[in-house]
């Protein structure tokens, strides 16, 4: 292999590293954790603004902070720290060469250039129209539009390096079957190339038109190709998640999935059928057929469900086969009570898996239903949603990774320890309350994006909702605490990251918690794993227990819910339709 | 059977194997969850629901629109409300409901138990139509150059606030209507 000074070899991991692909997964990772923190103030403010007793922004600047917001978090910390994440899994995880920095160079200008100049433009005022940006809104200024777009162009051509360092890899010989963890984020890159086609496809009109040159943009047309993007984008989140779901435990468990075959199986469903959901974001659109809207939302999401419930099986199941291996084999859930929860990547895994699941996964797929779309769309309860799977899960994950990741590329000792332990925590509970108080607001009929639910300063017609329902206060009122929680727990997380990169200790050794070296070493040298056919015995009673328990459970109370929205449907005191 | 290998590292070798026991029953779980949550959406709630998403909609142009809300209003109105027009529309007819930023127009009185069909649209961005009843919402989307078509039954009287829930301008928060609901 051509290991030239460009490449260094790990101490700890035995990976060689490519040095220009480390230092653009460092410029990608480092602008990510900027992005996250400017979002992170914003959110608090906006937070704090929705919780209708502190109601602390003036309207114009919470309509400006939540475009900002939205835009930032989903859009420019996702996708930097993706990019950071896409350069890492073709390169470095798999010992081989980046081949054409300057086209990550490229990228990564274009995607600083257009992210910076839209983040100014929202904060200014000169675009206050949410990171949907629909038409006929217009932003003051055309050139949001072409910064957006700009971005979009940019992180394309980053997805395609990543395509390209794949193959090179594979024509040299380098790789064979691509590591899990590069496959989950080749099916989110293959997700996220047609996402952000779909979206420049549904922007570059609108730019022509806020410039001008074309009289008008079709607003049912802009919302389909829109959400080509917007739910897209979600895939990806969701298949890199995913990924580093799967990293984390074997890093910190050993683990290695059940079926290797099952899990990509499970990442191709996604890649195949997700797509095909996009429409549930127009399910009370006017435009589409009822029989567009039960295939495209119902049953071809459910082939992309099916894959996310394999993976809730899988993970759990290699962690608790894994620590079975290392001898907690009693009852049921030795191996849970044994596990290192101490751990922050193990910490962070197990929150994101279980709000995930439980709070976002579960509700997309009931909001997400045609028929009970109707009492939940554009209410609080899609933000709820979203903050469970975008934030709570991949947002949390990524963090839990970033916690080996930063110390192994930028080669320092990881500071603050404790705080990273307790980091997962801290967010994971600001996040419960966060989203069962906007949830449960959400289901009371209190729309997103809002600046005042009493209509204090309406000239006509007034009427204040939480008078309506007095409830709605309380709602309110935990998702402004559990907002605070989880901003205080971001900021840990961002204390920890800034305070290893700039000053932590400088070592070719970094200490790493108590993580399985032999997680990156191809061969199956993991703690009791041998490599002879373990497990044929096993075979004849089930092994993993503990998990099947688990994930018997969880189905039966996503039964419960989705009956229970069912349920709530039929309680409308109107009839529809 | 072939060795399992951690995610973060390249599987050497044949990994390709059958399902074992526990992964059977899991995949067999969820393909039924899977296909019982479609019959429900697809069959069985528009046999046996009252909610039903039967939303309809045609092309319009935005002034077109305009002028058919206004002809509706003069031929119903039958009194004002803070300066806003009221309606009572026949049991049984038509309701056009005109959006705007940053107002709903008309307030619209309706019958309980009466079927009517709601024809929704905006002159100007879009809007989001969502009558609140806490703890419960009716939502649809509305956009400028198209008609929302929704038939609705009340079933409950009283005075029904109806917001804006999709953004559509700094004086988002402004935009309310009413919907009110007579024996
Ligand atoms: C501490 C964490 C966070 C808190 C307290 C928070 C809070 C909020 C609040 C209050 C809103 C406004 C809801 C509304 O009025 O409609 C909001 C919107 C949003 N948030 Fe967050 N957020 C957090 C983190 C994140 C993260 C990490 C992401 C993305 C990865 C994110 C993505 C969004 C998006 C996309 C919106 C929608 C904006 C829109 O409606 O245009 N948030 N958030
Ligand atoms: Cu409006
Ligand atoms: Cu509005």
């Amino acid at each position: 292999m051509a290991t030239a000074a460009t490449m260094r070899r790990c101490e700890i991991t035995g990976l060689s590293v490519d040095r220009s692909a480390e230092r653009l997964i460092m410029l990608n990772a480092v602008t990510a954790v900027v992005y996250l923190t400017i979002g992170g103030v914003l959110a608090l403010l906006i937070a704090l603004t929705r919780w209708q007793a502190v109601h602390l922004l003036a309207p114009q600047r919470f309509y400006e902070f939540v475009s900002t917001h939205g835009m930032v978090m989903l859009i420019f910390w996702i996708l930097f720290f993706e990019v950071a994440g896409l350069i890492f899994a073709s390169t470095v995880l798999l010992s081989t060469r980046m081949v054409i920095p300057w086209l990550s160079w490229i990228a990564y200008l274009m995607m600083l250039g257009g992210s910076v100049i839209a983040t100014v433009l929202m904060l200014s005022g000169q675009a206050t129209v949410m990171f949907t940006s629909y038409p006929p809104l217009r932003a003051e200024t055309p050139w949001y539009y072409a910064a957006v777009l700009v971005f979009a162009v940019g992180a394309i051509l980053a997805v395609v390096h990543f395509f390209v360092n794949i193959v090179a890899a594979r024509l040299r010989g380098d790789v064979g079957s691509l590591p899990l963890f590069t496959f989950a984020l080749m099916g989110a890159a293959i997700i996220a190339l047609w996402s952000l086609l779909s979206g420049a496809l549904a922007l570059f009109p609108v730019f022509l038109w806020a410039l001008g040159v074309i009289p008008e943009v079709d607003p049912g047309i802009y919302r389909l190709l829109y959400w080509g993007l917007g739910h897209g984008a979600q895939q990806v989140n969701l298949a890199a998640m995913v990924g580093v779901w799967y990293g984390l435990a074997s890093l910190t468990t050993g683990a290695r999935p059940l079926n290797e075959g099952l899990s990509r199986i499970a990442i191709v469903l996604y890649v195949l059928f997700i797509n095909m959901g996009a429409m549930h974001h127009l399910l009370v659109d006017p435009g589409l057929g009822t029989w567009v809207k039960n295939v495209n939302a119902s049953y071809f999401m459910y082939a992309a469900v099916m894959g996310s419930l394999i993976h809730a099986f899988s993970i759990p199941a290699s962690m608790e086969l894994a620590l079975r291996e290392r001898g907690y084999r009693r009852g049921l859930f030795e191996w849970l009570r044994r596990a290192p929860w101490g751990e922050p990547g193990f910490a962070a895994l197990v929150v994101s898996m279980i709000l995930f699941g439980l709070l976002g996964g579960i509700s997309g797929v009931i909001i997400g239903g045609p028929q009970v779309n109707m009492i939940s769309h554009n209410t609080l309860l899609v933000p709820a949603h979203f903050h469970m799977t975008v934030v709570a899960g991949t947002t949390l994950a990524f963090m839990g990774i970033a916690y080996y990741l930063v110390p192994l590329i930028f080669q320092r000792q990881l500071l603050f320890r404790r705080l990273a332990q307790w980091q997962p925590y801290v967010y994971g509970l600001g996040m419960l309350i966060f989203g069962i108080g906007m949830g449960l607001a959400g289901h009371w009929g209190v729309p997103r994006r809002h600046w005042d639910i009493t209509f204090s300063t309406a000239p006509v017609l007034g009427v204040n909702l939480q008078e309506l329902r007095p409830e709605i206060a309380v709602f309110l009122a935990m998702m402004g605490i559990g907002g605070i929680i989880a901003v205080i727990g971001g900021a840990m997380f961002v204390a920890v990251a800034v305070a290893t990169v700039f000053v932590g200790q400088r070592t070719a050794r970094p200490a790493v918690g108590r993580i399985v070296p032999e997680a990156f070493s191809p061969y199956p040298a993991i703690a009791g794993g041998s490599g002879e056919p373990a497990a044929a015995a096993a075979h004849r009673t089930f092994e993993v227990p503990g998990t099947l328990v688990i994930s018997v459970v969880f189905l039966i109370l996503f039964i419960f819910l989705y009956g229970f929205s069912w349920f709530e449907l039929s309680r409308v005191p109107w009839k529809i339709g | 059977m072939a060795s399992r290998v951690s995610a973060l590292a390249k599987p050497r070798g044949v990994w390709w194997e059958g399902l074992g026991r526990d992964e059977r029953l899991w995949v067999w779980l969820t393909v039924i969850w899977g296909i019982a949550m479609f019959l429900m959406i697809a069959f069985v709630w528009p046999l046996i629901g009252e909610e039903q998403n039967r939303l309809h909609a045609y092309r319009v142009d935005p002034a077109t629109f305009a002028s058919q809300a206004e002809a509706f209003i003069q031929q119903y109105q039958i009194g004002q409300r803070d300066g806003v027009p009221v309606v009572a529309p026949p049991p049984g007819g038509d309701v056009y409901l005109d959006a705007r930023a940053f107002a709903w127009q008309p307030v619209i009185q309706l019958k309980r138990g009466e079927t009517y069909r709601f024809l929704i649209s905006s002159r100007d961005v879009q809007h989001g139509f969502s009558l609140v009843m806490p703890p419960h919402s009716i939502n649809v989307q509305v956009l400028p150059g198209y008609v929302t078509v929704l038939e609705l039954t009340p079933e409950k009287t009283g005075e029904f606030p109806l917001i804006c829930n999709e953004y559509c301008g700094l004086g988002h928060h402004l935009m309310i209507g009413r919907i009110i609901v007579t024996e």
